[in-house]
């Protein structure tokens, strides 16, 4: 069988280069992983995997096409870039197609500790008895706590290997551990579920199992009796989790594609104010350890810390190559890649920076208005900024947390709701690779009887 | 059409040197340690894309991707591993770690005897598949659709449109000695407009397809629909005033407004949440769940829908499953380890996203039957309302019931008119009571388009929704006006 090495990816792209490419890159991904669940204290799944992928991203000059297949032997992978080679010619001359400027690649790679050095893929036993404590915490933290959806863990462990034509090579592996747990509560009728989870790319950082496992009892517990409010203006203080969520949007607004075709709120906006001036966020590549952290970008450019969002003013756009040569700027080391896809973009590792009030100071500043620690469904419109969503969290009254409600939605528009940020919090935890503290946005619609 | 695509069993037997002796021992590994069920499910996946901006078809791609996942269940386990390595060897280690979920558990299965290829609906069986259409032809279009919609109104700042196209080969072998196999053609067309007034900018999406030829988006010039319907969309909805936000009285256009059903109904009632009690709708089979106008169906064998297949992806060939009848809730959508459970019959809903995930109960196409008004009658009902006719996305939360669904394109009605358009807001209900509020159902059922995706647990599989025109006396509407 064919390995996924060094060696086979400048086979490929020595390749293209005699089928007729003027230019190309390969991406070779290799993963294995295996998780385990358990539901009601009984073992209820295993699922192990192995997978490896070869993606190729050819130019024939201006035109290019990208291919991605499992068939790795050379027979059938000749034909295969052959194939994609004669595609890339069908396609249109495009003037900011390209690889990056052979100059921007980086001499060196930065070692930023991806892969646990202590442990590779857990086994399935031991995957099952953390997934086991965790639930149990859970089903025996309250008499209401009768039911599950069940615990799971999982462990894996990937490769990738990134060459281009221009002489840039590099790969990185890394592992991950997640383990989640969905409890149910109940009383009389009603039901309420619980989540909560922990993800880190080494085993012994993951939290506790039992806390998660009584984490999540604690969210499905205090969301029983949930009711709906009247339709009325007021704020809303976001929840650690509901503020990543928002800054994802905001910085998916960011991103070079959405802005070369018009569709972001925030096209112009570079060098404007688009938040409120407590708001700095940061894309950060480099941090040891962390999950969105890379050593490169999907086209071989270096990767770094900047400020997306710098005291409020929108300081950074994130850029592939052809979102940067459409928009005039420079690359950011954003490109990101899955394999047989063109270049896209994402963050890294993004966080809101801190404040300096705790939790209790902002939902105690707060006379009526929610906390919010659920939203449900996608109803948020990149182009206009218009947001609506389905949410669901504690109303919180003379500064206290009163009673859970949900079946509301809260509507704004991103750009307002990020002026109207009035407090962040000083509670940001490195849970994944987007976070944020607790934030207070002034005034929102919330939707309800 | 080549030789491999009449018999997609021998297509993977041929390719990866397989036969029967050799399935045999491997589902007789998975046994071992007395399970009660094993399958192997093999899948190989052509599939090309197309993407034009800014007026140049400057993004082409192909994959190919193949793999085979072996799955073990023994009473409620399930044991699955998959490797994108189609070999014996492979498999075998795969059977074995799928085995080490069944833990001396489940009955002793015989020996395994592979049959011959089970009974299959032919919902799709294609002269040709639009991959077999030259890549030219198909860029040809995608420029004539950004001609078209260019030229349709000034206002036009940007056009997007893609055709993906995919075949997908598979084989599921079970200890019962069944073979099901199958090949399964996919494809969309999609067009976004973006439009700018010099006030507001505004994006219009609007697509279809299906298990189609290439001829379906040329015939009626339905191509030319989706790209004025998506420059429609876009122009309705820069002169969109704030929505309102509130309880209020919607009423739903026909079509992809059936989104309602998948969020509200659909995933509520399939057969995993309800063994586990889980769902908002767990034992209510019997009990009054919509107003008796109401009847609602999931549909897997209507021919050529995005939603159909000929067989799920556990080998069962699809059905017709009626989920409320006149108000009463009737059935749940099962596979075949939730209906053994259950003790009840699989109803063809077992699906996967591919060889990578384990199958689970899924929809199909989910639609509601017609009633008996008129849609200007249901309108000219309505003193003060919503008017909803297209949608982006939903979700649900099945345990507590609450769903959402966001209108991407909605009117006021005001005293028995549709008026002036609104933005965009997400509407939130309660699924084992919206239907309840079903006041008028309309005569004129209308599948979708052919773009939907469903989600569910990490998992994406193409779905279809219908819906009449119908009026909810009461629903929350999330606009930003209180």
């Amino acid at each position: 069988m064919a390995t996924v090495d060094i060696e086979l990816a400048n086979w490929a792209l020595d390749e293209a280069r005699r089928k007729g490419a003027s230019a190309a890159e390969v991406l070779c991904v290799t993963a294995e992983s295996l998780s385990a669940g358990v539901r009601l204290g009984e073992v209820e799944k295993l699922k192990s995997s192995r997978e490896r992928r070869l993606g190729l991203r050819v130019f024939c000059g201006q035109s290019s096409a990208t291919s991605s297949t499992a068939e790795l032997e050379r027979d059938s992978l000749g034909d295969f870039i052959a194939n994609t080679v004669e595609l890339a010619r069908l396609s249109a001359a495009d003037p900011w197609a390209g690889l990056p400027d052979p100059s921007m690649h980086p001499k060196s790679l930065p070692e930023l500790s991806l892969a646990d050095p202590d442990s590779g893929i857990v086994t399935a036993d031991r995957a099952l008895e953390i997934a086991r404590t965790a639930e149990n915490a859970a089903l025996k933290f309250d008499p209401r706590m009768k039911n599950s959806e069940g615990a799971e863990f999982s462990s894996g462990r990937g490769q990738i290997l990134f060459a281009n034509s221009q002489g840039f090579s590099g790969e990185y592996s890394g592992t991950s551990y997640t383990l989640v747990v969905q409890p149910i509560a109940q009383d009389g009728d009603a039901m309420q579920q619980g989540f909560w989870y922990t993800s880190n790319r080494r085993l012994g950082k993951l939290e506790d199992a039992e806390s998660v496992g009584i984490t999540a009892a604690r969210r499905a517990i205090r969301r029983l009796g949930a009711r709906k409010i009247k339709t009325m203006r007021a704020p809303i203080v976001f929840d650690p989790d509901m503020a990543a969520g928002l800054i994802r949007s905001i910085v998916g607004a960011a991103s070079g594609p959405s802005l070369y075709k018009g569709a972001s709120f925030l096209v112009g906006q570079l060098g404007n104010p688009i938040a409120a001036p407590g708001v700095t966020i940061v894309d950060d590549a480099l941090i040891p350890g962390g999950l969105g952290s890379k050593p490169f970008d999907g086209e071989g450019l270096p990767t770094s810390r900047k400020n997306v969002v710098d005291k409020g003013v929108l300081a950074s756009y994130l850029l592939d190559c052809y979102s940067a040569r459409k928009l005039g700027l420079a690359p950011t080391g954003n490109a990101a890649r899955s394999v047989g896809e063109a270049p896209g973009v994402s963050a890294t590792n993004l966080y809101l920076e801190p404040g300096i009030y705790t939790p209790a100071q902002i939902i105690g500043s707060v006379k009526q208005g929610l906390y919010l620690t659920e939203t449900i469904g996608f109803g948020v419109n990149m182009v206009t900024g218009d947001y609506s969503r389905g949410a669901g969290g504690i109303w919180i009254e003379n500064g206290e947390l009163a009673y859970p409600v949900n079946e509301i939605t809260i509507a704004g528009n991103l750009k307002d709701m990020m002026a109207g940020v009035e407090m962040i919090g000083n509670d940001l935890n490195w849970r994944s690779s987007t976070v944020a503290p607790t934030i207070k946005i002034a005034e929102m619609t919330i939707a309800g009887a | 059409m080549s030789n491999e695509l009449v018999a997609p069993d021998k297509f993977f037997l041929n390719r990866f040197g397989m036969n029967h002796g050799a399935l045999e021992r491997i589902l007789g590994t998975a046994l071992e340690r007395k399970a009660d069920y094993a399958d192997l499910y093999f899948e190989y996946r052509s599939a090309e894309g197309l993407g034009l901006e800014e007026s140049m078809v400057n993004h082409t791609s192909k994959s190919v991707s193949h793999g085979v996942g072996v799955r073990v269940c023994a009473e409620d386990r399930t044991g699955y591993a998959y490797s994108d390595e189609v070999t014996i060897d492979r498999m075998r280690l795969a059977a074995e770690a799928a085995r080490a979920i069944a833990d001396q558990r489940g009955t002793t299965p015989a020996a395994v005897q592979v049959g011959t290829p089970v009974a299959r609906h032919a919902l799709y069986d294609l002269d040709s598949t639009p991959l077999e259409v030259p890549v030219q032809e198909r860029a040809r279009l995608l420029n004539e659709i950004d001609r078209v919609v260019r030229a349709s109104d000034a206002r036009v700042k940007n056009v997007m449109a893609s055709f993906t196209c995919e075949r997908k080969i598979v084989m599921v072998v079970n200890s019962d000695g069944q073979v099901a196999a199958d090949v399964q053609p996919l494809c969309r067309l999609n067009v976004t407009v973006i439009a700018d007034d010099g006030k507001a900018r505004q994006m219009g999406s609007y697509g279809g397809g299906g298990r189609v030829e290439w001829n379906y988006f040329i015939e009626n010039d339905r191509w030319r629909e989706y790209a004025l319907e998506a420059a429609r969309q876009a122009m309705v909805n820069l002169d969109a005033v704030d929505a309102p936000a509130g309880e209020m009285i919607v009423v739903l256009g026909p079509g992809w407004p059936g989104i309602l059903l998948h969020e509200a109904i659909g995933h509520g009632l399939e057969g995993d949440f309800n063994r586990k009690g889980v769902s908002a709708f767990a034992n209510r089979i019997g009990q009054k769940v919509a107003s008796e106008l109401c009847t609602v169906i999931d549909d897997g064998t209507i021919p050529n829908r995005r939603g159909s297949l000929n067989v799920d992806d556990e080998g069962t060939p699809t059905s017709r499953t009626v989920l409320i009848e006149k108000g009463i809730l009737r059935g749940y959508l099962q596979d075949r380890m939730n209906a053994r459970l259950m003790k009840m019959a699989p109803t063809g809903n077992g699906r996967r996203e591919s060889f990578a995930h384990s199958p689970m109960p899924r929809m199909t196409n989910t639609f509601m039957l017609n009633g008996e008004s008129t849609p200007e009658e249901i309108i000219k009902s309505v003193k003060n309302g919503l008017y909803a006719v297209n949608f982006g996305g939903g979700q649900v939360d099945i345990t507590n019931g609450k769903f959402v669904f966001s209108a991407s394109e909605a009117y006021l009605i005001e005293d028995g008119n549709v008026t002036r358009p609104v933005k965009g807001a997400t509407l939130i209900g309660n699924g084992p009571d919206v239907l309840t509020r079903v006041s008028m159902v309309g005569n004129n059922l209308a599948l979708d388009a052919g773009v939907g995706t469903c989600g569910k647990d990490g998992q994406s599989v193409p779905v279809g929704v219908g819906l009449p025109t119908i009026r909810i006396d009461g629903i929350t509407v999330g606009g930003t006006r209180a």
